[in-house]
């Protein structure tokens, strides 16, 4: 019997290790156009304790470590490049501690946006947690892995800047806490103690991420969404930059898409806003609407596309199913604004060259500081050439991104080594030592960050 | 080998895995398909389980029994097809069915599903115990057999074979008696349904049970149909008319129900009790029907009903479909999905846990007393309560 797999089960049990192929092959895909890259293992663990122990198995047997939450980031970030064990976190679940007053919750890692969501319904309706607009099973743990971004992102920016305080397994084992709660203080501030927190935005390639307390932010009775609309995509930068001076909505997305054809060319600004009572929806709406958006509708370059409609958990999964083929992928980018219009243009040509419906999104982040910019491509996961089409759809587009001046977000290894041979040299040097000093045996997610010269 | 002869070759690459099916509708957690529940392995998903079966469809995957297992570990609860987004989602435990239908033509199943099958054809039901004993429930009763009574009372095989089952089986004979419904059993002649023989995609024995099932009830005159059992209740609502079996077709809730509100079920006893309601998913899910049982226990004098966080469209199932209450694949852990509910149930402060299904009625027990909950929580199907 393979010794790898025997102690796995000693560590999690046998219903939450394997080494059969129905599991292999699972962990072996992800939801987009990633070549299929196999595990030698399964394994599910419900602990911190768990979790050393297996990485410290790995580091005895050399054998990779690849953590997964979600699995929904769509690049093959949790894909196992190099084999070894893939780590299913999303047993590891449970809400640890909620603290009304500082408005913060201390959670463990594998727990999904859904969960949490439904708990601050449940029992703190007025507070709120930044949810990814990502299918409700996204993790949080995968989520700031990948500083990612949802409702709050304005005006309070990544929610991986949301962080107070973290408990990480470190690649040698270690069990190590960051922020206030290493000094017993409870887990309400990341800040002031000096700044060694090398995990957010790494993939998993410096360590899992096993607790977290996230910033929660008040939610108040009544949300609504506003739509504007603009045929000009040259007026995006222009209205962001005056819609976030008002600073009103926590929301902010422009976005426009081949498919529905009324839809086409036509950008759609959607503002979330948010108030406890008529009174401040009022006041909120009448500074968006009157005081920054009414002088469009008079020199008729835009309009009110729809106000106070309600706000939905996304159904973005039906993107996924455009071609009646079950998959896509997008690019993100972190991007200035004035990006915009460009972004929407050279990216709606990739995807006529492609033969995909073109789907972009500008997310504003912090007061107009950037936006995610995502450029979506649907395919049939039956047919294998619309998935090249995909595939080199991204591939082209992440050199767009470098080309127009953005930041890959969530890069796949081909977007992450563009990035790095773009790289300051001596950044980069400074990458590869956190590396291998964190990781000497190089068996974190090997394959993603990897510094190579 | 690629399976072109399965059925949903054109859509089943469609799911995303997006995992929306893993939740109810209240996004409480990530465990309401009671196969991922107990395993939490992505395979166990159903997002999983489609791609799994893709693959093999495809020939990407051998058949294992480990593989037959992830399929058969489907309790066809349709929460999946409740929740996910997508166009095709009603077609979701359709295509889970569809992969056992070909692993039953290459007669390749796990062992207790293949027990399972045989024991149907044998015996007429799943327990493999004697045709001769399916009447044994009815002893000591004063239900009679059907000779053109208005309703043939289909007790089914739980109801008839299991202990615990058929105590509910008498509970409901003697109401229907007490409230004056002119009803019959078939006795030693009743054999299964075939619902679960369906769900476990034996389709040749599903027919041979229908059409034996149909000629005896046209032979016998039977038009109107009571069923103890929501699985039964869906074969005959939903299967039979295909083979030309048409019948009105009543679960005992909807009978009840409407007994209650025409007041000729008025002398039942006051219990002082809370309650919770459990929704079996062949009448909830698979049949819209979420208001008769709880119109029933709202109607019951000196009960306070009580919901649990999941329930009706979002019911965590008990984990007893698609033949899993006898195969157990799903049994055997805390975070077996009868357990989690058992818990469930006991959160509420309820003190008896109200159920409409012999299948719910026994999973739901075991997990009670698995839990330790017996004390203070105990399981009861509806027709037992009324009978008190
Ligand atoms: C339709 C759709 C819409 C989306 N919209 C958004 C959006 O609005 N905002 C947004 O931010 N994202 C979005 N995403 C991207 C992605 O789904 C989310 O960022 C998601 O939160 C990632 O979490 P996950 O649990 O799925 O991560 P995974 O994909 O499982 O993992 C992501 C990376 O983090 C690593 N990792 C996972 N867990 C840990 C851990 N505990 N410790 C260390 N490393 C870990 C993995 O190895 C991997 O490299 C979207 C995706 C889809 C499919």
């Amino acid at each position: 019997m393979d010794a790898v797999y025997q102690a796995l089960v000693k560590i999690v049990g046998e219903d939450y290790a394997s080494n059969r192929p129905e599991e292999l092959f699972t962990y072996s895909k992800d939801l987009g156009t990633s070549e299929p890259k196999f595990p030698d293992y399964v394994a599910a663990p419900k602990t911190a304790e768990e979790v050393q122990k297996i990485i410290l198995l790995a580091n005895k047997k050399k054998v990779p470590v690849v953590p997964l939450g979600g699995g929904m980031s769509l690049a093959g970030l949790a894909l196992p490049l190099q084999g070894g064990i893939a780590l299913d976190l999303k047993r590891m679940d449970q809400i640890i501690e909620l603290n009304e007053k500082a408005r913060y919750v201390v959670v463990e890692a594998g727990i999904s946006n859904g969960k949490l969501t439904a708990y601050l319904h449940k029992h703190y309706p007025h507070l709120m947690h930044s949810e990814p607009g990502a299918p409700p099973a996204a993790t949080i743990g995968g989520n700031i892995a990948i500083h990612g971004q949802g409702d709050m992102a304005h005006p309070y920016g990544f929610n991986s800047d949301m962080v107070n305080g973290m408990e990480v397994v470190l690649p040698t084992g270690e069990i190590c806490k960051f922020g206030s709660c290493s000094i017993g203080s409870g887990w309400y501030t990341l800040h002031p103690l000096p700044d060694i927190g090398l995990f957010l935005g790494w993939n998993g390639s410096t360590g899992i991420i096993t607790k977290i307390s996230l910033r929660l932010f008040p939610c108040k009775k009544i949300r609504e969404m506003d739509l504007f609309v603009v045929e000009d995509e040259g007026l995006i930068p222009d209205l962001l930059y005056e819609l976030t001076h008002v600073g009103m909505a926590e929301d902010l997305i422009a976005f426009t898409s081949a498919i529905p054809p009324f839809m086409d060319g036509v950008h759609h600004i959607s503002m979330n806003i948010t108030g406890d009572t008529e009174e401040e929806m009022e006041f909120k709406r009448h500074l968006l609407l009157d005081g920054k958006l009414a002088r469009y509708i008079q020199d008729g370059t835009g309009g009110i596309g729809a106000v106070s409609q309600d706000i939905q958990r996304p159904q973005i999964s039906k993107s996924a199913d455009w071609k009646k083929g079950g998959g896509f992928e997008y690019v993100g980018s972190i991007m200035p604004v004035t990006a915009y219009p460009e972004c929407y243009r050279r990216g709606a040509e990739i995807s006529t060259r492609h033969n995909i419906p073109y789907t972009v999104l500008g997310r504003v982040i912090g007061s107009a500081h950037a936006m995610m910019f995502s450029w979506s491509y649907a395919f049939n996961r039956a047919d294998p050439e619309t998935v090249r089409h995909a595939r080199e759809a991204l591939h082209e587009t992440d050199s767009l991104v470098l080309e127009l001046g953005g930041t890959i977000w969530k890069p796949a290894v081909f977007g992450q080594k563009l990035m790095m041979d773009r790289m300051d040299s001596n950044t980069l040097q400074m990458m590869k030592k956190v590396k291998n000093l964190l990781d000497p045996n190089g068996i974190m997610n090997p394959g993603n960050w990897e510094v190579n010269e | 080998m690629t399976r072109t002869a399965y059925k949903y070759n054109d859509i089943i690459h469609r799911c995303f895995r997006c995992g929306y099916c893993k939740f109810p509708t209240n996004w409480d957690d990530v465990n309401n398909c009671p196969a991922y529940a107990r395993f939490r392995l992505e395979s166990y998903s159903a997002g999983g389980r489609l791609w799994l079966i893709r693959a093999w469809v495809n020939g990407e995957l051998e058949w294992t029994e480990h593989l037959a297992k992830i399929v058969y570990a489907c309790a066809a609860c349709k929460n999946c097809v409740e929740k996910c987004p997508l166009s095709f989602s009603d077609e979701i435990v359709n295509m889970v069915i569809a992969a056992k239908n070909e692993m039953v033509e290459l007669g390749l199943l796990p062992a207790p599903v293949k027990s399972f099958l045989k024991n149907i054809q044998l015996h007429g039901n799943p327990y493999g115990i004697s045709a001769k004993k399916r009447s044994q429930w009815m002893e000591g009763t004063r239900v009679e057999t059907y000779s053109n009574q208005e309703f043939l009372y289909y007790v089914g095989c739980e109801g008839s074979y299991d202990t615990r089952a058929q105590q509910a089986a008498r509970a409901l004979g003697e109401l229907l008696l007490k409230a004056g419904v002119s009803f019959g059993v078939l006795g030693k002649k009743e054999i299964t349904d075939g619902n679960e023989v369906g769900m476990m995609g034996e389709d040749g024995l599903l027919e041979w049970v229908v059409e034996k099932n149909i000629k005896q009830f046209k032979e016998l005159g039977v038009k109107k149909i009571i069923t103890l059992s929501p699985h039964s209740y869906n074969a005959f609502k939903s299967i039979y008319p295909k083979f030309d079996g048409k019948f009105e077709v009543f679960h005992y809730t909807q009978i009840l129900s409407d007994l209650m509100k025409k007041r000729k079920l008025s002398d039942l006893k006051e219990i002082q009790k809370k309650v919770t309601f459990h929704d079996p998913c062949f009448l909830g899910r698979w049949n819209k029907d979420y208001d008769s049982p709880r119109n029933v226990l709202k109607s019951l004098k000196g009960i306070t009903l009580v919901e649990m966080e999941r329930n009706k469209k979002g019911a965590l199932c008990c984990g007893g479909g698609g033949g899993n209450f006898y195969t157990d694949i799903l049994g055997g852990s805390e975070d077996s999905p009868a357990r989690i509910r058992a818990r469930e149930a006991a959160d509420t402060g309820a003190e008896i846990l109200a159920v409409a299904c012999p299948n719910c009625l026994t999973m739901l027990e075991d997990a009670v007393k698995a839990e330790r909950l017996d004390d203070k929580l105990i399981v009861q199907d509806i027709s037992e309560i009324l009978a008190i």
